[in-house]
């Protein structure tokens, strides 16, 4: 849609495809039709918050599932941790906490083969201006239908382990504060065994397609939508990947180390919010650089980039070959999102064969209590980035205070520069087609966000457009 | 028409932490409860790819959703498989479910939409509002003769209150 107002030509694309929830983006064209500004809006529910005060603590890891449709087992998790240091547990028992990493690894795994086969490959196997009555999962399935059936049947493999730990698809009730409720049946365990080389082989497959992409393209590929950045993610100890569990570490765009193995309970002496009257959504920023450069990116390219190894082997081997590509440094590649995500995608798989593997999974011993502390933090690396949960809770057992800053949340600011960016490199001075915007929706897609939560009734999504000039100044305003 | 052989999968989506947009689970809930011979419920927070697999099995899926706009209490009609490819999300629309489980499967599994109207999504709550629970319970009445029956024609919603009330026939024509 085009419309003119105050001879600024305004260009909204509502609501962006194939990313969750609801967004929009507002490209302001001056006279001669050049890209003044292009900005990501993001309509974020910021109720949730206030939705868990007064309920009890022991709620929450089941409440917050409902932030979302297609994380709810990311929230779970994060909500569990926090809790786990709200109630004292110093360490879980080795079943919990293989439970808990099963459970997680069958997200990670099936959240990246979604988005993969079904989000993104429709631009890489079509072209990002392809028809968009083909370029779609349904062009895939009609195209090129057994990398389809691929994808569903992975994404339907991580669910099922999401389900056999959570113990149901919906609502799941696994992760509890001090452990988990439940263990893995041998019956259960060996129906994954049974499908697991395959979806190691799909897997590899996978990573091949993206890397093979990324790699050929590269010359159109680097400077699309990319620009220097930070990185932020949880490492472990030993400065390995670690999705589940770990510290914080924070590097620059060259690889130096911003800050490294801080303990995320103190992760406010180290991260600050920025609100801006524009967007529903704040902007992140770490304190010690400040908002104008401490921005960041989350995600599989930021945990990849940061992390000093992985301990699987396959993934590890994919990991130097990526980094051998710029040479050991960070790549700030926004479309080599892809790769890193097939990255973690066959590690996933492969710590699925590790902990599938380990007779811990078959253990009694579920749950630990500590001394009560009333306050604490949860982190976990969900598939699109770090996910913070932070509660206080008081002496009866209540909620009083929640604070959550969502995967999509941290990379708010970058993916504005990449729309942006891509805005101005593509848009500017020529006739604006749909397969041109989708160049747009393209570089959104990179960070795989999840921009609000799951209300999808049929034949509506609630929306405010918001048109704002290059000074600022609200010009309109509407909802529907 | 009855097909009392014929299988059939009924998935209730939504997130019953907004308000209203629990419906779709609220109707698989009532519905798993009656252990109907041949009829699997399923629910979930929305639509993804992999039901096309689960949908692909059956000879009938029903897609029961919260809607914004649909007549009131509920509307009930049949889908092609080609439909709708607008995906504005991860998550997929029942047509193109369809259409992946005929595609990717060669299945072919008939599809239907069950539309609860509902009133309030905004907000975060896990309760339905008064009128939706009354729509609800009408989507139910009916859903359970249709699978009873299995009798799967599309009806006005209107039509099937007056059959809902009188009970005991299947769903009418109109």
């Amino acid at each position: 849609m085009v419309t003119t107002t105050n001879n600024m030509n305004r260009v909204v694309i509502e609501p962006v495809t194939r990313v969750e929830g609801h967004g929009k983006v507002t490209i302001l064209l001056d006279e001669q039709k050049q890209v003044q500004q292009a900005r990501l809006h993001i309509v974020e529910f910021r109720g949730f918050e206030r939705f868990i005060q007064g309920r009890p603590y022991w709620e929450v890891p089941v409440l917050v599932q409902r932030l979302c449709g297609i994380c709810p087992v990311s929230h779970h998790l994060a909500a569990a941790k926090a809790m786990d240091y709200v109630t004292g547990t110093e360490k879980l028992t080795p079943t919990a906490e293989k439970m808990r990493r099963l459970m997680h690894y069958g997200q990670m795994f099936q959240s990246h083969a979604l988005h993969f086969f079904h989000l993104v490959s429709p631009d890489l196997l079509f072209g990002f201006d392809a028809d968009p009555a083909i370029r779609n999962v349904i062009g895939v399935a009609a195209k090129f239908p057994d990398l389809a059936v691929q994808g569903v049947m992975m994404r339907k493999y991580g669910q099922e382990v999401i389900k056999a730990t959570a113990g149901k698809k919906i609502h799941g009730t696994g992760a509890i504060p001090g452990g988990i409720n439940k263990n893995l049946s041998i019956e259960e365990r060996d129906s994954f065994l049974k499908d697991l080389d395959q979806m190691i082989e799909w897997s590899r497959s996978a990573l091949k397609i993206a890397k093979d992409y990324t790699v050929e393209h590269l010359e159109k590929l680097a400077p699309f939508g990319s620009f220097d950045s930070n990185h932020l993610c949880l490492i472990r100890e030993d400065g390995a990947m670690d999705l589940y569990h770990g510290n914080l570490r924070a590097i620059d765009a060259e690889g130096n180390k911003i800050f490294d193995q801080v303990n995320y309970q103190k992760y406010l002496d180290y991260i600050v919010e920025e609100v801006r009257n524009w967007s529903y959504m704040k902007f992140p920023f770490i304190k010690s650089i400040g908002a104008e450069d401490g921005w960041y990116r989350v995600g599989p390219l930021a945990r990849v980039n940061a992390c000093d190894s992985i301990d699987t082997p396959e993934a590890e081997a994919a990991r130097k070959e990526f980094m051998d590509v710029t040479k050991g440094k960070p790549n700030n590649v926004t479309m080599a999102y892809h790769w890193t995500r097939m990255i973690e995608l066959l590690h996933s798989i492969e710590k699925i064969k590790d902990l599938l593997n380990d007779s811990d999974l078959q253990g009694t011993d579920l749950v630990v209590k500590g001394e009560w502390r009333g306050e604490g933090v949860g982190l976990i690396e969900a598939p699109r980035g770090t996910l913070f949960h932070h509660y206080q809770v008081n002496k009866d057992d209540q909620v009083t205070m929640a604070n959550l800053i969502v995967s999509t949340t941290h990379n708010n600011e970058p993916m504005n520069r990449a729309v942006e960016k891509v805005a101005k490199d593509h848009l500017s001075g020529v006739e604006i087609t749909e397969g041109l915007l989708n160049h747009v929706e393209v570089a959104i897609r990179a960070y795989d966000p999840c921009l609000s939560c799951a209300t999808h009734a049929m034949g509506k999504m609630p929306l405010t457009v918001k048109l704002v000039d290059h000074e600022g100044n609200l010009l309109d305003e509407k909802s529907k | 028409m009855g097909e009392s052989a014929c299988t059939v999968l009924v998935i209730g989506y939504g997130n019953p932490g907004r308000l209203d947009d629990g419906l779709g689970p609220a109707l698989a809930e009532a519905v798993a409860k009656l252990g109907i011979d041949g009829v699997t419920v399923d629910s979930d927070y929305q639509l993804t790819v992999e039901d096309a697999a689960e949908v692909a099995k059956r000879d009938v899926a029903i897609f029961a959703d919260a809607s914004v706009n649909d007549p009131e209490p509920f509307s009930f009609r049949e889908i092609e498989p080609t439909g709708s490819l607008s995906f504005t999300t991860h998550d997929v629309e029942p047509a193109a479910v369809l259409a992946l489980a005929h595609k990717l499967f060669a299945a072919k599994t008939r599809g239907y939409i069950l539309a609860i109207r509902g009133y309030e999504f905004n907000e975060f709550g896990e309760h339905l509002s008064p009128k939706a629970m009354g729509n609800l319970d009408e989507a139910t009445r009916f859903l359970t003769l249709a699978l009873t029956h299995r009798d799967f024609t599309p009806v006005r919603a209107e039509v099937q209150n007056k059959d809902a009330a009188n009970d005991t026939t299947p769903p009418s024509t109109d």
